[in-house]
């Protein structure tokens, strides 16, 4: 049962790194900013050079 | 030194290593049984499950043996180093992250359509070629490229392919990364797009559903922008149940005489709308498009390569495509040329491919927390990518070769009308009757499946057949099928749209550093100009393709095989000069070998696609063949531009050879420098730090 716990919590903290949510709470917690509209704005901002310019692969 | 058991106490006992060593001698039985099985067996169909018990045994011996060899002798793990997430942690680019979470993301990473697409077209030659292609160059050349191409930029704080190939090989080595890089992507966007085309044309389903997604991603966009700030997960799941209705709602499209109208497009309209499209995404801010649709398809991806695993494990169904056909002499309708070196270049992700170096020199060592979790991540997520391929090989392969053939066989080859293609594939010794085709397209709910070339309907009527067997039956054939056409599509418009972005930023960096204000990401005449050359460039390619008579795949996708294998051969160059430099050179066969099969490999492919004189092949030949022809009599502009193309695509290849080549001698020179002794071996890795996670991991 632990080892089920543990590997559901690892697949969901990989689904949340894949989708970019750790990277927007690492964003928060840096920045001092709580999760709102004018939040996701800036973090968008910052991440989408980044982002945008990772290459994905064929 | 590699020893991650030492961290995790475990001492095994010696009972326990007898035990261990006796399930690998089964593992090893069992794979070479299955290899044995699919390698001997000949005339009568075999289940698909000995090609999943190769594959696992193969991975399970590769990872435990040949990856641990690397690991200890050559690249020398080391625990206690410092990687660059633990010295240069900044919370954004360089975090440490879990080994498994570093593992899905370097995954989501690599695993485009390449694993798909390729097997599928491959597929021409029998199973058997591209599974063991597969297998071999995964295990022996694909993941150790991954693997120490990571952890060589680990040690360089996650460095680029490109900054690494001008430190340890000179200038050249950098210039020829960079433009490989611009070269493929284009080349791999103009044909991902016809690949798109090819599975859309005349389907009013499939362009519904596709064109719904558009306002779908639009609506994730404002929802995550607006609604639930960051909540990323969550709107995919939204948006992926408005797919699956988008897909319902498909079937009504089509069944609409207005909506079947106004969905029932020709293959140029679509491909114009496609540049349209990939102009736009480029050109709009990333959170209302790119970054929703991308998420979308992420989940998507995920999701179905999973369930396809799944499928074809409970549902083990059997091959009826032989082992070897008769096109290993070169004359096959996908594509023409022989197995070697074609059935190399056709399938790159699956096995080895140049792309993934680029990754495992990007994101993925900045996430690193220990130098040991290379091993999993680089050796072990080009594994999984390499069981996709499998999983693709699977599912080309339980079609009846007959109808593979017709699905992905050009007119310009079997001939236009259903009676003409059907008897020219018979004649093969693949039978199959314009009415079986006919009751297909009516099961999977298409108007035609005949000269669906490109390699993803064929996969789609795969997937469709595998799991309308247990799941829904033929009454949902036609569900499935659009499903796997949407995934598909999806998968690669988001290429689409990311890749156009990726080059249109790389391009920047280079501009700026001719004229400042070019190389501002967020400049919008800057923007607007360098995506309108982006999608130019890739725009020519597809339009290209759309217009040739031998379907685009027979010329585009070997062209965009060899444009990534060259960029795996500066990739093993890289790695194979630090490895020289590293003094490990009596192990540097490890790098070497997988060089000169790629060397081998991509040249003799690139010399036949210049100036073979068949003209399916060589792209010269076609080009004379053209001007020879009664086309150039009535000098029609189509003809001259095909006979442009060939010799564009001509000076294209050869153009990528000759930098390639000039890598090479440039590596040469240098391992014959160090090696003499007339240069010193001076590694440029950052200096050794002791890492502060030993301690608190205990």
């Amino acid at each position: 049962m632990t080892r089920f716990l543990e590997a559901t919590r690892i697949a969901l903290a990989t689904l949340r790194e894949i989708f970019d949510e750790a990277a927007y709470e690492r964003f928060l917690r840096r920045s001092r900013m709580i999760s709102s509209t004018e939040a996701y704005a800036a973090f968008r901002e910052e991440f989408e050079a980044a982002k945008a310019s990772r290459p994905k692969c064929c | 030194m590699l020893d991650e058991e030492k961290f995790d106490g475990k001492h095994p006992t010696d009972m326990n290593k007898i035990l261990t060593i006796l399930a690998w001698i089964a593992v090893g039985l069992l794979g070479a049984g299955a290899v044995g099985v699919i390698a001997v067996c000949r005339g009568e169909p075999i289940n698909a499950l000995w090609l999943v018990a190769a594959a696992t045994c193969c991975y399970g011996l590769g990872y435990r043996f040949y990856s641990r060899f690397i690991a200890t002798k050559i690249l020398a793990l080391d625990a206690l180093r410092a990687t660059p997430a633990e010295r240069l942690e900044n919370g954004r680019d360089f975090v440490v992250t879990n080994r498994w979470v570093v593992f899905g993301h370097h995954f989501a990473a690599i695993a485009g359509p390449g694993p798909l697409v390729g097997p599928v077209l491959a597929a021409q030659f029998g199973y058997l070629p591209g599974v063991l292609w597969v297998l071999v160059g995964a295990v022996f050349a694909g993941c150790v490229q991954d693997f120490v191409i990571l952890l060589f930029s680990v040690r360089r704080d996650g460095k680029s392919l490109t900054e690494m190939a001008k430190e340890e090989i000179g200038r050249v080595g950098g210039f020829v990364a960079y433009t490989a890089v611009i070269a493929i992507l284009v080349i791999l966007l103009g044909v991902a797009a016809l690949i798109v085309v090819n599975a859309l044309k005349d389907s009013p389903w499939g362009t519904f559903t596709i064109a719904m997604t558009i306002p779908i991603a639009l609506l994730m966009g404002l929802y995550l922008r607006r609604i639930r700030p960051g909540k990323v997960l969550e709107v995919s799941a939204l948006g992926f149940v408005l797919v699956l209705l988008a897909i319902w709602g498909g079937q009504w499209a089509s069944q609409n005489p207005a909506m079947a109208s106004l969905f029932t497009l020709r293959a140029p309209t679509l491909a114009i709308l496609i540049i349209v499209y990939g102009f736009a995404a480029s050109a709009l801010p990333v959170w209302l498009l790119l970054a929703p649709r991308d998420y979308l398809s992420t989940f998507v991806k995920l999701g179905t390569i999973a369930l396809l695993g799944i499928g074809i494990v409970a549902l083990h169904p059997t091959l009826h495509m032989p082992a070897l056909t008769r096109f290993i002499d070169g004359t096959g309708p996908v594509f023409a040329g022989k197995i070697f070196p074609f059935a190399f270049i056709t399938i790159a992700c699956g096995a080895i491919s140049g792309f993934h170096a680029l990754i495992s020199s990007g994101t993925t060592p900045k996430l690193i927390g220990r130098e040991t979790e290379t091993r999993i991540v680089g050796y072990g997520a080009m594994m999984a990518e390499s069981a996709v391929a499998v999983m693709a090989i699977i599912a080309a392969c339980v079609l009846q070769p007959g109808i593979y053939f017709a699905i992905n066989s050009p007119a310009g080859v079997v001939g236009q009308g259903a009676a003409t293609a059907t008897a020219t594939i018979s004649s093969w010794g693949f039978p199959v009757t314009a009415a079986d085709m006919q009751a297909l397209a009516h099961a999977v709910g298409e108007q035609t499946l005949f000269n669906r070339t490109g390699g993803a309907p064929a996969f789609a009527v795969g997937m469709a057949h595998i799991f309308s067997q247990s799941l829904g039956g033929a009454t949902v054939m036609a569900l499935w099928y659009h499903f796997a056409v949407m995934f598909e599509a999806l998968f690669i418009l988001t290429i689409l749209d990311a890749g156009t972005r990726v080059a249109r930023f790389m391009i920047q960096d280079a501009l700026g550093h001719i004229y400042k204000p070019l190389g501002r990401t967020s400049w919008y005449p800057s923007i607007l100009a360098t995506s309108a050359l982006v999608v130019g460039a890739w725009g020519y390619f597809l339009w290209q393709g759309v217009k040739d008579p031998l379907g685009g795949i027979n010329s585009l996708w070997p062209l965009f095989g060899i444009a990534n294998q060259l960029l795996a051969t500066v990739a093993l160059c890289v790695a194979t000069t630090i490895i020289i430099k590293m003094h490990r050179t009596r192990y540097a066969a490890v790098t070497l070998v997988p060089l000169a099969w790629l060397v081998a490999v991509t040249f003799t492919a690139s010399w036949h696609k210049i100036l073979d004189p068949n003209p399916r092949v060589g792209f010269l030949a076609q080009a004379r063949a053209l001007a020879a022809g009664p086309g150039v009599a009535s000098s029609t502009s189509a003809t001259a531009r095909l006979i442009f193309n060939n010799r564009l695509d001509a000076a294209l290849t050869a153009v990528l050879v000759v930098m390639v080549a000039l890598v090479l001698i440039e590596s040469v020179r240098q391992w014959i420098a160090v090696l003499s002794g007339r240069d010193e071996a001076r590694v440029r890795e950052t200096p050794f730090v002791m890492t502060r996670l030993a301690e608190e991991r205990g």
